[in-house]
């Protein structure tokens, strides 16, 4: 975000569905050639923000600046963007060629021109050979990329993708992730993803717009996202989190029942009821030395076999009555030989812990 | 600052020129129909709280039509003929629909296709055919009489040719709602030894309840708005429908017509009414988990019920080749030898060959016009993203024709058009006030299919179209409407073979250069000529059925040359 006008500038923007608060007063500026990912719960207006920027719903009221042009009250089809839905929304009784074409025609350009952008944006997608077929006979994932290819036939300034992947199975959706991705770095072009997945958003984006209810709850790269949640909501839906009641008992120590941990990032008064954030894998098994402060003993409630990790269950002594999930390699368990009901030491990352009032 | 004010004012979009240039489309098609539709009625509602002179006097004429003892007692013919032909026709149409639904008959598409027949005829037809089986020189007189009853011309004709012609259309309405059964159901019911009669009674009926009361509905207003049947058989046997035109055509009385034409409007906006509850209430009955019901042979109830369709599907065939073999007749009945003398006669001596042309041209016209304007009017309906309250509009007139009886929309064109400080009079006893009249007599049907066929579409074709900058009507002509060509062949058909068959409405339109072929029958039963009207009633159904069978070949042309891309490679 150094340097020179954002791309794009929304302002105030609030949307009202009769008496429903849609969107509230979203101020969010995006840079040019960022990848910004939309995040949150279904229903929490990251669809309809996405649809206001295309200009496919009206505001209620805000602005919307792209590029140093008001676009606010400009219709659909006097903005700037390609826009790909979950659906692909593909032409299904034109060919892929004429479905990538299909916005080159109207602009008059030579019909060997078109059909040499055609064929460029097709290899960009990876689907050179699928000119010919209709998109029927197509998978989800090629007729997605074939979205794709038609959205950018055009070199728009922006491009928008409304949950893109979803309706796709996990393999390819993972694999068109880094594809997509790849393809941003290539082009260059300002782009916004909507998506209620985490991983799609954590692995996608320069920068997560985290939304609930209506409004911005944080903007940040996928790292301060993840480390440093500005809300308990963010913390609660991007990635996994144990959340525990505490008490602030001084600076940088935090009570958890008969625990207390130090060197917590805390600047609530002594005394303050809190809520602790503490991630899975901020709970480490090694490596532990003597010294090494906010350690405790657990015993192991309940193992889940996820692969090469384990989700594991424990019950820390001292705080017995709110169980802590860590994670811990399937390598670590068996040299150890622990299984259910074994004892073991853990040690806590305190500077990880968020804290927020309770 | 701007800012400032642009936050605080509620934004609105800037309307593009191709948007603005819909609704300008949009708002055209509304005038038109407020101009065919509302105004018309509007003037029959008018007229029938007028005097003579044109002063509103409120509703001394509903007294009056009251106090007029003959007029009463045709009110109360039409409905007691109306309940007994709905009484008649619905549990037979409801057995013929159970067979070809849930038996394991053989032939079952033969049974069908005709039973829905007498849709391709006018319903004059019918009514010819049972002069020739029971009139007063017909085949089977003695056996009518022996019967105890005098004779077909009154009640008795009426009921028989209004129960042949109204059967097709309960039974479609009835085939629909009996397929719409849940197999899991009667697996459930079988898994707990429910037995068939239980079964019958606890899954069939209930399940087909609304179908059942919505062909009841259909079948009394059919019956009650026609026209054509009581004309022809009637006798000295008054209905409502006949009191319409003898009013107003006979004795120009426009007051007590239009008060007939609003006893007549009611029972048909009540069928509305209750069809809408009843369609809503239907597609939400089956959930998208349902399983289709397949059903099993059983040799008794298969037999039997093969045996009830067969002597339908006989008497029906009896009805037609009746009207078919008595159009071919010299000299009912002294001299049955093979003679094209009827078709001359009705064809070229009293230019019914011209009114023929006439109703092929209104057929041609309206198919085309028709299909145009309800296509276009539910695609801007549909896809347009402003002027909501334009959207609505256009959606709650195109339903509003299946709510007025021919009839009375004739009798409303005449009140509106004629009126001579009319700007639009010019219209009168042209051919085109009689393809408006009918493109909006059919147009609800049309509407509904072009509707359903839309909201197959992806809702984001438009969008997508915006964002590339291609104007909606480039995206209209290049993907939906490729894609929505079955829809629109069957919308056609269905307006050229109701322009060809249609009577109530034009009869009260048309002028002696637009005479159509479906009036010539009267005209020549009128003036006794039974045998060249059976003629010209036998070439409308020809007509009718040589077009079907083209608009199949057409629907096959069109499958192949639109809907390849539906096929996996």
């Amino acid at each position: 975000m150094a340097g020179g006008a954002p791309f794009l500038r929304l302002e105030g923007i609030r949307k009202d569905f009769g008496s429903f608060n849609a969107l509230r007063d979203i101020r969010l500026e995006v840079a040019r050639g960022e990848f910004v990912c939309f995040l949150g719960p279904s229903g929490c207006g990251k669809t309809t923000l996405l649809r206001i920027i295309a200009g496919l719903e009206t505001q209620s009221a805000g602005t919307l600046h792209q590029d140093g042009r008001d676009i606010s009250r400009l219709p659909p089809a006097e903005r700037d963007y390609g826009i790909v839905f979950q659906s692909y929304a593909l032409f299904p009784n034109l060919t892929t060629y004429d479905n990538v074409a299909y916005g080159l025609v109207n602009r008059r350009a030579g019909r060997e021109a078109i059909a040499a952008r055609v064929a460029e944006l097709l290899r960009l997608v990876g689907l050179p050979e699928a000119g010919a077929k209709y998109p029927a006979q197509l998978s989800g994932g090629q007729q997605q990329r074939v979205a794709l290819a038609r959205a950018l036939a055009t070199s728009p300034g922006l491009l928008l993708l409304d949950e893109p992947l979803s309706a796709l199975d996990a393999i390819v959706r993972v694999h068109l992730r880094s594809e997509v991705r790849a393809l941003h770095q290539r082009l260059g072009v300002t782009t916004i993803m909507v998506t209620h997945d985490q991983e799609e958003a954590l692995s996608m984006a320069d920068r997560i717009v985290v939304m609930d209810h209506g409004a911005i709850d944080q903007v940040g790269s996928p790292l301060e996202i993840y480390r440093e949640p500005a809300t308990p909501f963010v913390a609660d839906f991007v990635g996994k989190v144990n959340m525990l009641a505490a008490t602030v008992r001084g600076p940088g120590r935090v009570q958890v029942a008969g625990q207390t941990f130090t060197g917590v990032a805390v600047d609530k008064a002594a005394g303050r009821s809190v809520r602790a954030y503490l991630r899975p894998e901020d709970i480490v098994a090694r490596p532990i030395a003597e010294s090494d402060a906010n350690v405790f003993e657990a015993t192991i409630e309940k193992i889940e076999f996820l692969g090469s990790y384990c989700l594991v269950r424990v019950r820390a002594a001292g705080m017995e009555e709110q169980p802590l999930t860590v994670y811990l390699s399937l390598n670590f368990l068996s040299e150890q030989g622990l299984a259910q009901g074994s004892r073991l030491r853990l040690r806590v990352l305190a500077e990880r812990m968020r804290v927020f009032e309770a | 600052m701007a800012a400032v004010l642009g936050a605080r004012a509620v934004a609105r979009q800037r309307v593009h020129w191709t948007d603005r240039a819909g609704e300008l489309m949009l708002a055209a098609l509304a005038a038109a129909l407020a101009a065919f539709l509302v105004a018309p009625l509007a003037a029959i509602l008018l007229q029938s709280i007028e005097d003579a002179r044109g002063r509103v006097i409120g509703l001394d004429n509903y007294f009056a039509y009251f106090e007029t003892p003959a007029l009463a007692h045709s009110l109360w013919n039409s409905v007691w003929v109306s309940l007994l032909v709905t009484a008649l026709v619905v549990p037979a149409a409801f057995a013929f629909a159970y067979g070809l639904t849930r038996s394991c008959m053989p032939l079952k598409g033969v049974f069908r296709t005709v039973a829905l027949t007498p849709l391709l005829a006018p319903s004059l037809l019918a009514a010819i055919s049972f002069i020739y089986w029971f009139g007063n020189q017909g085949v089977l007189k003695e056996w009518m009489q022996a019967l105890g009853i005098e004779q077909i011309y009154g009640a008795p004709g009426i009921v028989l040719a209004q129960a042949f012609s109204v059967f097709p259309h309960a039974l479609m309405i009835l085939i629909t709602a009996l397929s719409l059964a849940d197999a899991r159901l009667y697996e459930a019911a079988d898994a707990l030894g429910t037995g068939d009669a239980r079964k019958f009674f606890t899954i069939t009926l209930p399940g087909a309840k609304y179908g059942l009361a919505s062909a009841a509905m259909v079948s009394f207003t059919l019956v009650i708005t026609d026209f054509g049947i009581p004309k022809v058989i009637g006798g000295n046997f008054n209905v409502l429908a006949t009191d319409v035109f003898k009013l107003v055509i006979g004795q120009q009385d426009f007051q007590k017509g239009a008060v007939v034409a609003v006893f007549l409007l009611a029972p048909a906006l009540l069928t509305f009414v209750v069809d809408r509850m009843v369609q809503r209430k239907q597609t939400s009955m089956l959930s998208a988990r349902a399983v289709p019901y397949a059903p099993r042979a059983s040799r008794g109830f298969d037999a039997a019920i093969t045996a009830y369709c067969s002597v339908v599907v006989l008497l029906m065939l009896a009805v037609f080749g009746m009207a078919v073999y008595a159009s071919f007749v010299k000299f009912w009945p002294y001299d049955l030898s093979f003679s094209l003398r009827h078709y001359v006669l009705g064809l070229v001596d009293n230019e019914a060959g011209t009114a023929f042309g006439n109703s092929l041209k209104l057929a041609f016209a309206t198919a085309l016009a028709g299909t145009a304007t309800v296509f276009a009017g539910a695609y801007l309906t549909e896809k347009l993203r402003g002027a909501a309250w334009l959207r609505a509009t256009v959606q709650f007139l195109g339903l509003l024709p299946m709510a007025v009886p021919g009839l009375v929309l004739g009798l409303g064109y005449i009140f509106f058009f004629n009126a001579p400080d009319n700007p639009l009079n010019f219209l009168y006893h042209s051919m085109a006030i009689l393809v408006a009249c009918t493109v909006v007599h059919f147009y609800t049907t049309g509407q509904l299919t072009a509707v359903t066929a839309l909201k197959a579409l992806d809702a984001e074709f438009e969008s997508v179209s915006a964002s590339l900058k291609v104007p909606f009507w480039k995206t209209a002509w290049r993907v939906t409407l490729p894609i929505c060509t079955p829809a629109l062949v069957d919308i056609s058909r269905y307006f050229f073979i109701n322009a060809m068959t249609t009577i109530s409405a034009v009869v009260f339109l048309y002028s002696p250069d637009t005479r159509l072929a479906s009036i010539a029958i009267l005209n020549l039963d009128e003036a006794g000529e039974p045998g060249a009207a059976a003629a010209v009633a036998v070439l409308i159904a020809a007509t009718s059925l040589v077009v079907c069978i083209l608009y199949l070949g057409l629907g096959w042309l069109v499958e192949r040359r639109t809907q390849t891309w539906r096929k996996p490679a």
